[in-house]
């Protein structure tokens, strides 16, 4: 019962932040209610038995794309004094797909009997032991190759990202 | 515990909201937010699948590539970004409309 309501407060938590990014005209707040949001999605993904996922979320996304993102907001700032503010375009459009795609979403969901797909495979909640072992075994033996793969995407995006972004020599 | 079909209406959401976010707005900083919640959103759905596995939790591992993937596109996507940003002298994205080098 305890369980279910901090799940729906995190929940709230989450998409409330979610709109926050949305519908603030300030980029500095839409980049801090974004913390929030992925902060709500690690509570999430702990609800859902990833610890390890869970803490992998907050690690990646708030200590590195977050910090990224308010830097990149610092670096194109041209009035000094004013916050950077955004505006909407396409404001019909926008909410038009948003609340088809959601809808149809929402109606497909609901049709789905998820009682009859979980007895399939049995639906395990969080059992109260540790993914890691699992996932520090299985990333060594089972799933070598794309975790190879993403160790040279990882080289090549950060040769890209300084080359990219990098200062030109004089004389160049 | 908790019925995995409240784990995706969530995540449809997030997804919603992330879309609405990358067609409405003019930065282009924010557009990347946007990008983000969008794959945020897509994880939720993995993981919240990957519980019906019966012990091999594929669905996190599915999930733990996106990330690493989503960190390198907000990489590469901020650097490009700052050059736009050093020529045209703007991130609104409806005055970036020239191809020119």
């Amino acid at each position: 019962m305890f369980i279910q309501i901090l799940f729906y407060l995190f929940a709230g938590l989450t998409i409330a932040s979610a709109l926050v990014v949305l519908w603030t005209k300030n980029v500095l707040y839409a980049a801090f209610s974004l913390i929030i949001t992925f902060m709500g999605v690690a509570a999430l993904y702990v609800f859902a038995g990833a610890d390890f996922i869970a803490v992998s979320q907050i690690l990646i996304y708030v200590g590195g794309i977050l910090v990224l993102i308010i830097f990149g907001v610092m670096l194109t700032n041209r009035l000094s004094g004013q916050s950077v503010t955004t505006a909407n375009h396409n404001k019909f459009t926008g909410y038009a797909i948003g609340w088809i795609i959601f809808g149809t979403l929402f109606y497909t969901i609901y049709q789905v009997n998820f009682v009859s797909i979980a007895n399939i495979h049995q639906d395990l909640g969080p059992t109260g032991e540790s993914t890691i072992g699992i996932i520090g075994v299985k990333l060594m033996s089972s799933y070598i190759l794309p975790f190879e793969i993403i160790a040279v995407l990882l080289l090549l995006t950060l040769i890209g990202a300084a080359f990219i972004a990098g200062k030109q020599l004089k004389g160049k | 515990m908790i019925p995995i079909e409240h784990f995706i209406y969530i995540s449809a959401a997030l997804f919603c909201i992330g879309i609405v976010t990358v067609i409405t707005k003019k930065n282009a900083i924010v557009v990347l937010m946007g990008i983000e919640l969008m794959l945020n959103g897509a994880n939720l759905n993995l993981v919240a699948f990957s519980r019906m596995d019966g012990g091999l939790i594929q669905g996190q591992f599915f999930a733990l590539f996106v990330m690493v993937i989503a960190a390198c596109e907000a990489a590469v996507g901020l650097a490009i970004i700052l050059k736009v940003y050093n020529y045209y002298k703007t991130t609104a994205l409806d005055q970036i409309n020239e191809l020119k080098g």
